[in-house]
């Protein structure tokens, strides 16, 4: 199926939702959504860059001949991105803990003490 | 050329990263047998970086390439290099001289300092973890590696700046930081597919080759903008800074110095970027004053930052974040004089042989990369010192410190003299190439960099006057000089800072000048080993 440029839109649209949570949001954790947000528009657009429509999976004797294969570098990528992106989730969320257990709130307005 | 020699760049990200998870292990048997172990693995490493530069500046200057899997570059009848390799300039190796420097000393130092009773095999787990990331970035000839390497420094460091769990401040930094280096992460990885989906390929000498013959095109033009502002933003140059000061200071003493080196790693990512993936192919003049902005911003802000602070580390963290400014601002110069030149139609190499102001201009940055790593390490180190002497971080509540700290005393000069650039220490070597350089493309910028070096001293004079001076009735009674295994490391800095004010000739001649005509000329002869031809 033919899908065009959409998912390129969709990427562009949540990188530009993730960077909205970042800038507008007070909260930490809807902070850290929001770079999960951007990081899933970066893999939707790396998967999309190597997505051909009809193409075989890059096993020599699957494809018959004259068939087009997908190079599988950009899947390649979007795991180590996606392990990547795993561990500093998970390292901003444990950050978020202990800055909650400390400070007492998730308000990035009431916690200020490196200002300056 | 030996087995080792060969092999250097690889062992260089190897032995960190298999020393990063041999630690925990080790530390199960107690801290001196752990203490031996970070000690050896650092000491290979840097050793290993010393015998990769050596090997590099004793020979004829070609790049180096090192490929995993294969001995060529390119498989037979591709045209496309689908391998992954390092590839070594004299650039990459002047690199890694910086980052053993800064690891060696950092490390040493770090078996006196780390005192708390657990964590130990962790803190230093993470520490190798961050050494090895720093030397896959400075020596991948890949830019998915690149973003990878940058991926594991930035996690690495967060990891040690919020290390200290139950200091406030260090959990406000770590989550602050981490969020800006996963998006200063995800801007370069945007702009590394954007190069793929452009190109095909992943390798720098391949899509520079492309980019040359081709000219650069507007998707090449956005991917630069993205790296731009992401690696800006990973090196902390004003606007992108408000991480900086927060990392600097709330990470512990040594890795303060070591996160330093980071930054400047990410400036190497930017430079070689700037020079050998784009180069003459799109507008310098443009790259060369976003570069000069960037520095006028960061040396100036920076610096009146720092006068503000009362936090003794925070305000050699701010001094540490103006002098980015400095290596931006020579190689800034030196982009806009290079595009003049190749638009004048005149030979690149010719000018360097001449020493050109831009080619000058672009000695004093890097040599400034050398000796900032030198002697804000020392700062950061004799900080680290004084804090622990004093208990407290607060400059107010410290003083007379000079008393019982003769060693200490003498280093935090060292330093502070060297980073504010007075004669004849390192700093005033680096910093004076600069102003003379930046001076022919506009006074007002030298006259800028020249006026921000010496509000730097007012600002160190201060620290010191709070640190150091007064009498010695309100110290804690424990307070005394540093332990040896913390003074032998800032001699050591100590000594190059001191051996690079007096011989800078000699320095900059067997390794700044190499490193920076491998970014001045050395474009086609790093596209050429890979690709061949060139």
């Amino acid at each position: 199926m033919n899908v065009g440029n959409f998912p390129f839109v969709i990427a562009a649209l949540l990188v530009a939702f993730g960077l909205y949570a970042l800038l507008f949001k007070r909260n930490l954790i809807k902070m850290v959504i929001g770079v999960s947000l951007v990081e899933t528009g970066v893999n939707l657009f790396l998967v999309m860059l190597g997505y051909r429509s009809g193409g075989a999976a890059p096993i020599y004797t699957f494809a018959t001949a004259g068939e087009r294969m997908v190079l599988p570098t950009p899947q390649a990528l979007t795991l180590t991105s996606i392990v990547i992106g795993l561990a500093t989730t998970a390292l901003l969320l444990s950050f978020a803990v202990f800055v909650h257990r400390h400070y007492g709130t998730l308000d990035v307005r009431k916690i200020k003490e490196l200002r300056g | 050329m030996n087995a080792l020699t060969v092999h250097a760049p690889v062992l260089l990200v190897a032995v960190p990263l298999l020393g990063a998870f041999g630690v925990p292990l080790v530390g199960k048997l107690g801290r001196g047998p752990r203490n031996v172990f970070v000690g050896l693995i650092a000491a290979v490493t840097a050793a290993l970086a010393g015998l990769l530069a050596a090997d590099f500046f004793a020979g004829s200057g070609a790049p180096n390439v090192y490929v995993l899997g294969g001995t060529m570059p390119l498989p037979s009848g591709m045209t496309v290099p689908i391998r992954i390799m390092f590839e070594v300039d004299g650039m990459s190796a002047f690199m890694t001289l910086i980052t053993a420097l800064v690891t060696l000393t950092g490390a040493y130092f770090s078996f006196s300092y780390w005192k708390e009773r657990s964590g130990g095999s962790m803190f230093f787990s993470l520490f190798l973890l961050l050494t090895a990331g720093i030397f896959g970035m400075e020596l991948t000839g890949d830019m998915f590696n690149f973003f990878v390497f940058l991926e594991i420094t930035s996690i690495a460091a967060c990891g040690l700046i919020g290390f200290r769990v139950w200091l406030r401040k260090s959990q406000e930094a770590g989550f602050k930081v981490m969020t800006l280096y996963t998006l200063s992460g995800l801007f370069v990885l945007l702009a590394v597919a954007l190069l793929y989906g452009e190109h095909g390929g992943l390798n720098i000498a391949f899509l520079a080759g492309q980019i040359g013959a081709a000219g650069a095109s507007l998707v090449d033009k956005i991917a630069l903008g993205l790296l731009l502002t992401g690696l800006a933003m990973k090196a902390g140059a004003v606007p992108l800074h408000m991480w900086a000061p927060d990392a600097y200071g709330e990470a512990p003493a040594p890795m303060s110095a070591v996160l330093v080196a980071n930054s400047q790693a990410s400036l190497y990512g930017l430079f070689r970027i700037l020079f050998t993936l784009f180069g003459v192919g799109v507008t310098l003049s443009t790259n060369g004053w976003i570069l000069i902005v960037f520095a006028m911003l960061t040396i100036f802000v920076g610096v009146t930052m720092a006068l503000v602070q009362n936090d003794i580390k925070r305000l050699i963290a701010y001094g540490a974040v103006s002098q980015i400014g400095y290596m931006l601002l020579g190689v800034g110069v030196g982009l806009v004089r290079q595009a003049s030149l190749v638009a004048g139609g005149a030979a690149l190499a010719d000018s360097a042989n001449a020493l050109d102001y831009g080619f000058v201009a672009l000695q004093g940055g890097i040599f400034h990369m050398l000796n900032d790593a030198a002697c804000i390490g020392l700062l950061f180190l004799a900080t680290g010192a004084v804090v622990r002497a004093s208990g407290t971080r607060d400059l107010n509540k410290m003083g007379g410190l000079a008393h019982r700290m003769m060693w200490t005393t003498i280093f935090f000069i060292i330093g502070a003299f060297a980073l504010a650039g007075v004669p004849p220490f390192n700093g005033f070597a680096s910093k004076f190439l600069i102003y003379e350089a930046s001076f022919q493309l506009s006074p007002f910028l030298s006259v800028i960099a020249i006026l921000s070096s010496i509000m730097l001293l007012a600002v160190f004079m201060k620290a010191f006057q709070g640190a150091f001076l007064g009498s010695k009735a309100g110290l804690p009674p424990a307070a005394g000089e540093a332990p040896l295994g913390m003074l032998i490391p800032m001699a050591v800095l100590a000594v190059v800072v001191v051996a690079f004010g007096l011989f800078p000739g000699f320095f900059v001649d067997t390794i700044v000048t190499p490193a920076a005509k491998a970014l001045w000329v050395g474009r086609d002869a790093y596209i050429g080993a890979v690709l061949g031809g060139g």
